[in-house]
């Protein structure tokens, strides 16, 4: 056992009455004494505050950065403006998904954001991976993210500025006197805002943006269940390097550049298998949507069968989701069985419970677009 | 600071149970479960007539977060069943000692009563696991 990491937060949420549970290697809140329920709610009815601190930023330096990093991704970097941050995933020879990450073109580098159970092995890979003159640069910087529809008239005082973003702008700017990065995304399918701020200076800021009262902080436990009803995929749960993109219903995620008969069609690992599927949809299994028609919260790894009682495959991702008023999941479905509307039957501690195909997102996101 | 009527009994499983005087009981979970648990979004229990054994688990609560299994603290049968509760799971939190009774149970052995713990020495318990 290696002693869990602590983001510079952990005393905050401490002080908040903070429950911890060990994620990634890291003590990160779970929830706080308002409830996962509670802190989901308002985070769709106003603002919340997560810390998202373990998740591993890394700038990449060099005129050629952009060229070098889309060999290990799927995503047009080449292309990214200034003040822009896209969606990309490393993917694997075998066409499946090593990691998914943003990446933003701060001008002068890029400024990626990995998740934290694979930051040591997106580390390997840009070191092994990058070629040319690239510096990979760590960052030891806390990241907060404040997610709702509230969060633009709260960071709008620090900076009016914030209210000329739109969804998925991402800029360097100064809240007050406290220099951040910001990006107009999150992960909760509302507007919101991530801002990466130094370790020294983020307790400060989270207290001044806590002292609002439409700021709650809010753990874990809600993160997951308002991604999950935006329908967003969780590396190593919705997403495995025996997944693939178009199998993982990200199409979008593959840069039209990099497509067949684009202008830099391929050279990512993978990329004949992940193209050849995106041109032939010749895939055998997609992830979708299931809302239960039932009240038993249908997990992840809960089986699912076809009325015919042929197993179909599990749950990747499944609770209950507070918005929607419903357990909800995500899974991977043989193609016949992903047309919204199909009925699938999931088993619970041996009881069969039936689940409707559906599109995601469950809840109609508030993106700032 | 979690409530702990004076008029019932306890498990350490978190349970509280309702000496009905007939050879029966009520039971269902403590404040200080449900308030552990979180927002309670499902509730599956057993059917009436079916057998429950003390230390087996006789049912499920799933909470937002997680699904924690119910432990039987007697032995009995199923006399019924608060159906109530498949339509608002929530009322655990909001009443656990009275609308959010789980099951009545017959009891076989009236002697396992004395198992059990005291409202004040449920509150120790609580008090060492702080």
């Amino acid at each position: 056992m290696t002693t869990p990491h602590r983001t510079p937060l952990y005393p905050l949420h401490e002080a908040l009455g903070a429950r911890f549970v060990p994620f990634a290697g890291y003590d990160m809140p779970v929830h706080y004494p308002a409830g996962v329920k509670q802190e989901h709610e308002h985070t769709r009815r106003a603002c919340s505050l997560f810390d998202v601190s373990h998740m591993g930023q890394i700038l990449l330096y060099g005129d050629e950065a952009a060229q070098a990093l889309e060999t290990l991704v799927c995503a047009d970097l080449v292309d990214l403006a200034q003040g822009r941050q896209r969606y990309a995933l490393f993917t694997t020879s075998t066409g499946g998904v090593y990691d998914d990450l943003m990446v933003a073109n701060q001008g002068d580098c890029l400024y990626l954001v990995v998740n934290a159970s694979r930051k040591d092995n997106d580390m390997a890979l840009l070191r092994t991976g990058l070629s040319g003159d690239v510096r990979i640069d760590m960052q030891e910087r806390a990241l907060l993210a404040l997610q709702g529809p509230q969060a633009v008239d709260v960071l709008a005082d620090f900076n009016p500025a914030v209210r000329d973003m739109t969804f998925m702008d991402h800029q360097r700017m100064t809240f007050s006197d406290i220099p951040v990065w910001v990006s107009r995304a999150g992960y909760t399918g509302e507007d919101g805002f991530e801002i990466s701020v130094s370790s020294e200076q983020a307790v400060e800021l989270a207290q001044r943006l806590l002292a609002y009262e439409q700021v709650a902080p809010a753990g874990l436990g809600a993160r997951d269940s308002l991604r999950l009803e935006a329908g967003l995929c969780l590396y190593g749960h919705d997403l495995t390097e025996h997944t693939t993109p178009i199998e993982a219903a990200l199409p979008w995620a593959i840069g039209k550049a990099r497509r067949q008969g684009g202008e830099r069609e391929g050279g990512f690992p993978g990329g004949d298998v992940i193209l050849t599927q995106l041109a032939n949809r010749d895939h055998l299994q997609q992830r979708v949507g299931l809302i239960a028609e039932g009240r038993a919260p249908v997990r992840e790894g809960a089986e699912l069968y076809s009325e015919q009682d042929s197993r179909l495959g599990e749950v990747c991702s499944g609770g209950f989701g507070p918005t929607i008023g419903k357990p909800i999941a995500m899974a991977y479905l043989p193609v016949d069985f992903c047309q919204p509307g199909t009925r699938v039957w999931a088993e619970v501690r041996g009881k069969r419970h039936a689940m409707t195909v559906t599109t995601t997102p469950f809840v109609t996101p508030g993106y700032a677009r | 600071m979690s409530q702990i009527p004076e008029n019932l009994l306890y498990s350490d499983s978190h349970e509280w149970v309702l000496d009905n005087g007939d050879g029966t009981i009520t039971l269902g979970i403590t404040d200080h479960a449900q308030s552990a648990l979180g927002d309670v979004v499902f509730v599956e229990l057993p059917e009436v007539g079916q057998a429950i054994e003390a230390g087996e688990e006789f049912g499920v609560i799933e909470s937002v977060k997680a699904a924690s299994d119910l432990y039987a603290p007697l032995t009995g049968d199923v006399i019924a069943v608060n159906e109530s509760l498949e339509d608002a799971p929530e009322s655990v939190n909001e009443s656990p000692y009275e609308d959010a009774w789980l099951i009545k149970v017959k009891l076989s052995d009236q002697e396992e009563l004395s198992d059990l713990l005291s409202a004040t020495a449920y509150a120790q318990l609580l008090e060492q696991e702080g």
